[in-house]
């Protein structure tokens, strides 16, 4: 026997953008509707509407509902009620809003991760304005920012906000819960374009293969083509050791991240501001990517006023071979990418490797030199990479090579 | 009762009669000019006044009896202390205990603390409010429970219908962080400082009857002289004018919203790269979070570029007294003062000047200092497809903020608002503005979170930022993507009854409020 009454969503002085809905069934009498809310003027009616349509879409036709609303948009309204009807009813049924044609790309395996912003999976007044900050990867928490007694209904959010909130272009990810609710998460997000989930306190790689099952199977069944990349998150000493094997467990594994809250707690030591403590676990993960040809991506700081501080870790990072950290606020984004961005001497010298390589290539030359130094192939590789990732982040024209002047080229014989 | 009312030059259905006095529709801008003299107070005599030049008595009660209170007359008070005034309650609160009733109050500006004068007005000691309606003020005068009908003008528009003598002071009830027994008063000093007294000038200067409430009496002469001792009449000593935490913050702080930091730092881009900011400008921003953040970034750009301002026009804040002691900026003109390193700042740095509204902002002026600021950053309300601006009323209908000097604040050289595109769910830019204040000829460039519109009207300007890289839009492209996201919002229904008249800053009408219709 279900329970009489429901309860899903926030309110509260400072709740924004959300509401709370009291879902009580009754056996007679109709829909009746109380609302209380700041925008009741301007869209009282619409709210009205709305719940009445969800209600009937699950064939509720006598209840009480009570609506505490601060701004929350249709989506969020209609992942309230959904959330407050299945508390009370077994269904099977989702009422999802329309899909954002902005939201329908997909992305590559080697894209930038520099910056990812963490977003609480049930807090939905920080998604709407999330994509605007040009953080390369949004993620909608499952897992640690969303409180357990609120973890089913943050699905239901989060499914809606993949379906309607305008990421922008960012790289469209989900952080699930781990073990077998991270499964059953699944369901919830795959159907939805996700570009990348993120696989929190993974240990094996065998775990990454059942998840590969479980999205392969829904898939299957709706019959979608989209990739669905994967990022395991280390964050015990039991990860790092199995820290290669995970990231090979799957081709879609394309980034391995580490979260150093959980990994000092498991060594049982503090989290300092130098990371000693961290610092084999730190490099252990980058050479497992590296030798795994993903990408290593750091832990999140979490001092989010002390910027200062973020670019000094940030460069740290950097230094150790990471190609990205995670966000805890938007504010962290602009920092962050800046400082894995290349500086200005790597852009230089790049771009005269680029420019020798290129010149040597209309020439019919097999093998380049700049100055007395040959130039291998990877070379090339990684100034070619440097340069396309400074044309990205506005640091360079994309017509660069037209505005330098003809340096000297010396063939090797 | 059926008012006659005409359509004005904005388009706006207005009244000829407001409060049994007639009125000017709003005509256009700059074309209203009234002829005629000036307002001028009954002529006093200096024998009437004692020769010790001791003009303390022992009460506002005593004071307010003597300047000859009764029913019907215009009290005005001055807002520097802000939300800690413990001055203008109190003259209502004795009114009341007097019996007096109908009183015009003519603040220049209310605040939550002043609140409790709703029972004043539910009492019928205070006719009618003509000043700005805040928070719990406005909804009740929304609601239509205000006896008269509340008139809303710019802080420069007080100023105006002060000198062309559209309004009488009976008596101006001035409170004075620093005075001495004679009546000059400062800003200054004492444990209610508010740093300055500008908005106090127009008031002291055409009153019938002055009086200077302090809780700091110092010995002749204080000085420097806001306020002169030879236009008040009374001097009260209480024992407390304010509450000091509340007349200024302690500090300003920065927005630490990522939207409004996003805003902000989209505004000193564009303001950058359109190059409006350049080397010996003027700039004017307020106190809110946005407007301080984007201060902050200003500052950077100025310092990087090796850029100076020539004044800086405040309220002023940290932020600007930084610009100022880091080499920044010239001066600070200041007409009020938002927290405590401003007040240090004004005590302490000739370079940091008052400067009254009386000034800065007047219609009756010989010259008006917007008009010759540069780069002026506001807010608003809504904004209309044609640019019009709404800072009154929300777009629930309801009154919930004064005009301040935002209106005067139009008159500069680029007027740019930076907001965000909705806020809760409720869009600012809408197909037409729930309350006219200010019209879009005047409204140069909007700056949201989502994408900068320029004004078709400054092509100049258009010009400047074409390849720039800024997310530019049309006003309809932002309208359309905030409903996209909101949903299109209901308009909120009125009744036929006005409840509050909008000044232009020359005077004349160009929109009302009307009363809210409750379900």
């Amino acid at each position: 026997m279900k329970k009489s009454i429901a309860i899903a969503g926030n309110s509260g002085p400072k709740v924004r953008s959300d509401c709370e809905i009291v879902l009580v069934l009754k056996t007679e009498g109709g829909i009746n509707i109380d609302l209380t809310s700041k925008v009741k003027v301007l869209y009282g009616e619409s709210i009205k509407d709305l719940v009445v349509e969800v209600l009937d879409f699950f064939g509720v036709k006598h209840a009480d509902i009570k609506i505490n609303d601060s701004g929350a948009l249709p989506f969020v309204i209609a992942a309230r009620m959904e959330s407050a009807v299945k508390q009370l009813i077994s269904t099977n049924l989702e009422y999802l809003p329309g899909f954002l044609k902005e939201n329908s790309y997909t992305t590559t395996r080697d894209r930038f991760r520099f910056s990812r912003l963490y977003l609480p999976g049930n807090t939905p007044g920080l998604m709407i304005n999330a994509g605007l900050h040009s953080a390369d990867g949004i993620i909608l928490d499952l897992e640690d920012s969303v409180a357990p007694e609120k973890k089913d209904e943050a699905r239901i959010l989060v499914r809606n906000a993949l379906r309607q909130i305008n990421f922008c272009g960012a790289e469209r990810m989900v952080r699930i819960n781990q073990g077998e609710r991270g499964l059953e998460d699944l369901h919830f997000v795959i159907p939805h374009n996700v570009n990348l989930v993120l696989l929190p306190k993974c240990e094996s790689a065998d775990y990454i293969k059942q998840v590969e099952e479980v999205i392969a199977a829904i898939k299957m069944k709706l019959n979608l083509k989209n990739k669905v990349f994967l990022m395991p998150i280390i964050e015990s000493a039991l990860g790092i050791e199995n820290s290669f094997e995970i990231a090979r467990g799957s081709e879609n594994v394309v980034a391995i991240a580490i979260g150093l809250e959980d990994y000092t707690a498991d060594l049982g030591v503090p989290r300092t501001m130098d990371g000693k403590e961290s610092f084999y676990a730190r490099t252990r993960l980058v050479v497992a990517a590296k030798a795994a040809c993903i990408q290593p991506i750091d832990s999140v700081f979490s001092d989010v006023a002390d910027m200062e501080a973020l670019k000094q870790n940030v460069l740290v990072s950097k230094s150790l071979g990471f190609e990205g950290m995670g966000c805890i606020h938007p504010r962290q984004v602009s920092v962050i990418k800046l400082g894995f961005a290349p500086d200005k001497t790597d852009i230089e010298k790049a771009k005269k490797i680029v420019l020798a390589f290129e010149t040597a290539k209309l020439k019919g030359l097999g093998v380049v030199a700049l100055g007395s130094k040959m130039i291998d192939p990877p070379v090339v590789a990684r100034a070619q990479k440097i340069i396309d990732l400074a044309i990205r982040l506005n640091l360079i024209s994309s017509g660069w090579m037209n505005e330098i002047p003809p340096i000297e080229l010396k063939t090797l014989k | 009762m059926a008012m006659k009312t005409v359509i004005n030059a904005a388009g706006r259905s207005v009244p000829l009669e407001i409060n049994g006095k007639p009125v000017v529709p709003f005509k256009g801008v700059g074309k209203h000019k009234p002829e005629g003299s000036k307002y001028s107070p009954p002529i006093p005599t200096c024998s009437d006044y004692p020769d010790d030049g001791n003009k303390v008595v022992s009460s506002l009660e005593e004071a307010l009896h003597k300047c000859g209170l009764r029913n019907g007359m215009t009290i005005s008070t001055h807002h520097h202390l802000r939300d800690g005034d413990l001055v203008s309650n109190k003259v209502f609160e004795l009114a009341s205990s007097l019996g007096v009733k109908d009183l015009v109050w003519f603040p220049s500006a209310s605040f939550p603390c002043n609140d409790s004068v709703i029972q004043y007005l539910e009492d019928g000691t205070i006719n009618r409010i003509e000043g700005s309606m805040n928070g719990p003020l406005g909804r009740y005068v929304s609601e239509g429970k205000m006896k008269g009908t509340a008139v809303l003008r710019s802080h420069g528009g007080r100023v105006q219908s002060i000198q062309d003598g559209e309004v009488r002071i009976d008596i101006a009830v001035l409170a004075a962080p620093t005075a001495d027994s004679f009546g000059n008063a400062k800003g200054t000093g004492g444990a209610s400082a508010c740093g300055v007294l500008g908005y106090a000038k127009a008031d002291y200067l055409y009153a019938t009857k002055v009086i200077v409430v302090t809780d700091n009496l110092v010995d002749l002469p204080c000085f420097p002289m806001e306020i002169e001792g030879n236009y008040v009449d009374y001097v009260v000593v209480v024992d407390k004018i304010g509450i000091p935490e509340k007349i200024v913050s302690g500090t300003t702080q920065i927005t630490k919203s990522p939207d409004r930091l996003l805003i902000a730092e989209l505004t000193a881009s564009f303001l950058e790269k359109s190059g409006i900011l350049k080397d010996r400008v003027t700039m004017q921003a307020g106190a809110g979070g946005t407007s301080l953040a984007i201060a902050v970034f200003v500052h950077e750009i100025l310092k990087n570029k090796g850029w100076k301002l020539k004044f800086g026009f405040g309220g002023s804040t940290k932020y600007m007294v930084k610009m100022l002691e880091e080499g920044q900026m010239d001066f600070i003109l200041d007409a009020q003062v938002f927290d405590l390193d401003s007040v240090k700042s004004i005590e302490n740095n000739p370079n940091h000047v008052p400067y009254s509204v009386f000034n800065a902002y007047n219609y009756h002026s010989k010259g008006n200092l917007t008009s010759m600021m540069d780069i002026m950053i506001l807010g608003a309300t809504e904004i209309d497809l044609n640019f019009n601006g709404n800072v009154v009323t929300h777009s629930d209908g309801y009154l919930l903020h004064g005009i301040g000097g935002w209106q005067n604040c139009l008159h500069a050289r680029n007027v740019i608002l930076s907001i965000p595109l909705f806020r809760d769910r409720i869009p600012v830019i809408v197909n037409e503005v729930t309350t006219l204040c200010g019209p879009g000829e005047l409204i140069d460039v909007i700056i949201t979170e989502r994408g900068i519109a320029i004004n078709p009207l400054r092509q100049d300007l258009i010009e400047s930022v074409k390849g720039s890289g800024l997310p530019l839009k049309t006003i309809g492209e932002l309208k359309d993507e905030a409903e996209k996201i909101c949903g299109i919002p209901q308009k909120p229904q009125f009744e036929e009854e006005i409840v509050a008249a909008i000044k232009w800053v020359d005077g004349t009408v160009i929109d009302v409020v009307r009363k809210i219709k409750t379900r």
